[in-house]
């Protein structure tokens, strides 16, 4: 199924966003495939350069504003429980200006996936740091370096209720494919965290392709929360992506007739 | 026109006693104005109700109070001087220390185990008899309102009604005048109003003096089919909202001053996306925190200003309950009509206080869109002369909804080509060209008796004015309901036909006073405004409208 639309896409070339459009185009391809009617599939985005993946993906969508993703999505479950509710938001986006909506949507247990695009910097804005940014980031705003420490978002997500978190590569769409599909048919808060390269202001190709593994193939027992705290905390010698955690609870719109 | 008042502190059950005491009126067939004051605390402090009742029909409290009932001896203190002549205080000896009739109240309670906060049916049985009002009326209140627990509320009554009748005279005897009508506050009315024009969601976050509508939703959720949710903060409520529209559930939030000032970013998106969407801003006294739990209309100029950039949106500022109820459905209905956002304007006192009303669901408006029948190039924003473009929903078979809030072409896919980007702004402003014509169909304005003076007012400000007008003669009163699109024919035509004019509103600034100038030209110099946080009354409001239109 061509799901592409009359949108010219303006991503920089070799912009960790094309990864992420590749996989979610086979995973929304697939899905459709293997039974979700594709009427029923609806996505939505913040602002910035992960937004403008709606307008490349001829499925309804919803174009919201900067930070505000969850509430929208959960807002569509609430009128219409059938919908397949994908997310898309960067850290910017979702860790600085709306990152009390991703605690709280996670906390609720809300039926949608939230696919974040953590480049690890304000890209469209030429780059300014985010919540992810690594502490001593120089950008246009930090002159002499970011001085605040990251914050770790799946340990985040992990404390807030999410009960799928995932982490994937956007150098490894077809990874990414999988983990967004087993994150669409999770019944509940689904977050998956995608490292993502900006070639322009945060290009970490390199650094990622070196330290990525794939925690889900070393044995990571995916039911365990402790295990999956600790996995949260590796980063400096080896960055682990797959699902960390997965539990089931009881959906939010479940609780109204 | 009689008023009762009833005090006490904070936990002492004074707005139950005041809506009891309501309930019993209404059951006689008197009209009621019920006036809930209390401050921003939960044990404690002041709180009072004023009930005042009429065979005529009746818009505001009045202060002059003939039986004051004291569960504290602060009531007496704040509240003696307003005793009509012939007036009774009505205390609980147990706790208060006063002249007049002393009910041991506790002691009552005690005597048949109820608890402390009982003290307050104690009194209104003893008050009931003092008002000549038959038993029967009062027991049928209570096992109405208190189902599971009517027997010892109904035997605490009879003993303070015993008590009253073995140790005191009548000073009224109030019968039947006539048949029981709708008791409803002007927030109920709210919510009720967009239940029966087919809401299917409403969206809040707790604030005062809006949280009432999310209580009453919120309890009647499953009679109503209505879905409450309390999201995490004003912005997450207007964003789900605006999700839950665009699905195709009809949506309403709720809140005041500060959370709508929170809200106003994605005001803005709802404009630009077309997404339909009726938001109730209850205002209370600003700026920033200012007093909440008491009443203003300084909220005027920011909310017809509301949202960055150019939108059609829909302001409407209800004055009475029955107003609150057929206005509220009509935003609901106008919101989907247009695919924008309206925003009913109340306050406090219109949101807080009681009244007896006579509302005709027949005669409500209902929510409905131009609907699309979707279909493989579906365009969400199609160019119409209207400016609306049929809806169609996520989940219709072959169909593709895209909306957004960058500017888009018709498909609502992303544009920046400056011919797409004025033709959308052009499309979407015809809609308020095509509003305003059918706001002049709408009660914009609502015209109240004849007389070469006239007094303009809007919002609650209008029941005070309803009375004081009935001790003033040649006066004509204009009250304007809708503020955005603002009715300037109708207004103009009122106002140059004047020979004097007063415009009398809650705000420092006279509001609406500037806007008619802004937008007719007519400069109004007399200007009767309130600005201590509380509403006016009918008596002190009648001095002042005297003075200027001598």
């Amino acid at each position: 199924m061509n799901l592409n639309t009359s949108a010219e896409i303006t991503w920089c070339p070799g912009c960790g966003n094309f990864g992420i459009l590749t996989a979610i185009k086979n995973a929304i391809n697939e899905l459709v495939s293997e039974g979700i009617p594709k009427e029923n599939i609806v996505i939505a985005s913040g602002i910035g350069c992960h937004a403008k993946i709606v307008d490349y993906i001829n499925v309804n969508s919803f174009y919201s504003i900067h930070g505000r993703v969850p509430p929208t999505l959960t807002g569509m479950k609430l009128a219409n429980k059938n919908l397949v509710a994908i997310g898309f938001a960067g850290d910017g986006d979702i860790y600085d200006e709306g990152i009390s909506h991703l605690i709280h949507a996670a906390k609720r247990n809300t039926d949608i996936t939230m696919v974040i695009h953590d480049n690890r910097v304000f890209a469209l804005t030429t780059g300014q740091f985010t919540a992810t940014s690594p502490k001593g980031f120089r950008g246009r705003s930090t002159p002499h370096g970011s001085i605040e420490s990251p914050i770790n978002p799946i340990k985040l997500m992990l404390a807030s209720g999410a009960t799928f978190v995932a982490r994937g590569y956007a150098g490894k769409p077809d990874h990414l494919k999988e983990l967004i599909k087993k994150a669409v048919k999770h019944k509940g808060f689904s977050f998956v965290e995608v490292l993502q390269p900006c070639v322009v202001f945060n290009n970490t190709y390199q650094e990622y392709n070196k330290k990525v593994y794939n925690l889900n193939a070393e044995g990571h027992d995916i039911s365990n929360f402790e295990a999956a705290v600790r996995k949260a905390d590796e980063w400096e010698e080896r960055i682990p992506i797959g699902i960390f955690y997965e539990t089931q609870a009881q959906v939010f719109e479940s609780h109204f007739p | 026109m009689n008023t009762v008042t009833i005090g006490g502190k904070a936990g002492d059950g004074i707005k139950a006693a005041g809506k009891l005491f309501a309930k019993i009126l209404n059951e006689l067939g008197y009209f009621v104005f019920v006036l809930d004051d209390y401050p921003s605390l939960i044990t404690g402090g002041h709180n009072f109700n004023k009930i005042s009742f009429d065979k005529e029909e009746l818009f505001s409290h009045y202060v002059e109070t003939d039986v004051l009932v004291a569960l504290d001896e602060k009531t007496i203190k704040k509240h003696s001087k307003e005793l009509k002549k012939g007036g009774v205080i009505l205390f609980d000896s147990n706790s208060v220390k006063a002249k007049g009739f002393g009910v041991p109240a506790l002691d009552l309670v005690k005597q048949v185990g109820g608890v402390r906060i009982m003290r307050n049916v104690a009194l209104l049985g003893a008050l009931s008899f003092i008002l000549g009002i038959d038993f029967k009326i009062v027991k049928k209140v209570l096992e109405k309102t208190y189902p599971k627990a009517a027997e010892k509320n109904v035997a605490i009554a009879k003993l303070g009604y015993n008590f009253a009748k073995e140790n005191t005279k009548q000073i009224m005897k109030l019968k039947r005048v006539g048949k029981p009508k709708e008791l409803m506050s002007g927030n109920t009315a709210v919510a009720y109003g967009a239940v029966k024009a087919g809401l299917d969601n409403y969206i809040a976050y707790p604030m005062t003096p809006a949280t009432p509508i999310l209580h009453y939703l919120a309890k009647n959720s499953d009679k109503f089919g209505v879905k409450v949710v309390q999201p995490e903060n004003e912005i997450g409520v207007i964003n789900m909202a605006l999700g839950s529209a665009y699905a195709g559930a009809k949506t309403m939030i709720g809140t005041s001053g500060g959370g709508f000032a929170l809200m106003n970013e994605a005001l803005s998106l709802a404009g630009m996306s077309e997404t339909p969407i009726v938001i109730a801003e209850i205002q209370r006294p600003g700026p920033s925190t200012g007093v909440p739990t008491y009443t203003s209309q300084a909220d005027l100029n920011f909310v017809i200003n509301a949202g960055h950039g150019e939108f059609p949106k829909i302001v409407v500022a209800p004055g009475t309950n029955e107003q609150a109820f057929y206005k509220s459905a009509e935003a609901l209905y106008l919101a989907w009509k247009y695919q924008t956002p309206v925003i009913i304007l109340g306050d406090k006192h219109l949101g807080e206080s009681l009244r007896t009303i006579k509302i005709d669901e027949k005669k409500s408006k209902k929510a409905k869109a131009k609907l699309s029948k979707g279909g493989k190039n579906y365009k969400r924003y199609a160019m119409t002369k209207d400016g609306i473009s049929p809806l169609a929903f996520p989940g219709m078979k072959g169909t593709v909804v895209k909306s957004s809030s960058y500017e888009h072409d018709e498909f609502g896919i992303t544009t920046e080509e400056p011919e797409v980007v004025k033709k959308m702004q052009e499309k979407r402003l015809r809609k308020m060209q095509t509003i305003e014509k059918e706001i002049e169909k709408l009660e914009a304005v609502k015209v109240y008796g004849k007389g070469k003076n006239v007094i303009v007012t809007w919002g609650s400000s209008i029941g005070a004015v309803l009375e004081a007008a009935k001790s003033l003669k040649n006066v004509k009163i204009v009250q304007v309901i809708y503020m955005l699109p603002f009715p300037k024919k109708a207004v103009k035509k009122h106002l140059n036909s004047a020979k004097k004019v007063v415009c009398v509103e809650a705000n420092a600034t006279g509001q609406l006073a500037n806007l008619i100038k802004l937008l007719t030209g007519i400069e109004i110099k007399n200007k009767v405004l309130k600005y201590d946080s509380r509403e006016f009354d009918p008596i002190g409001l009648l001095k002042e409208l005297k003075r200027w239109l001598k």
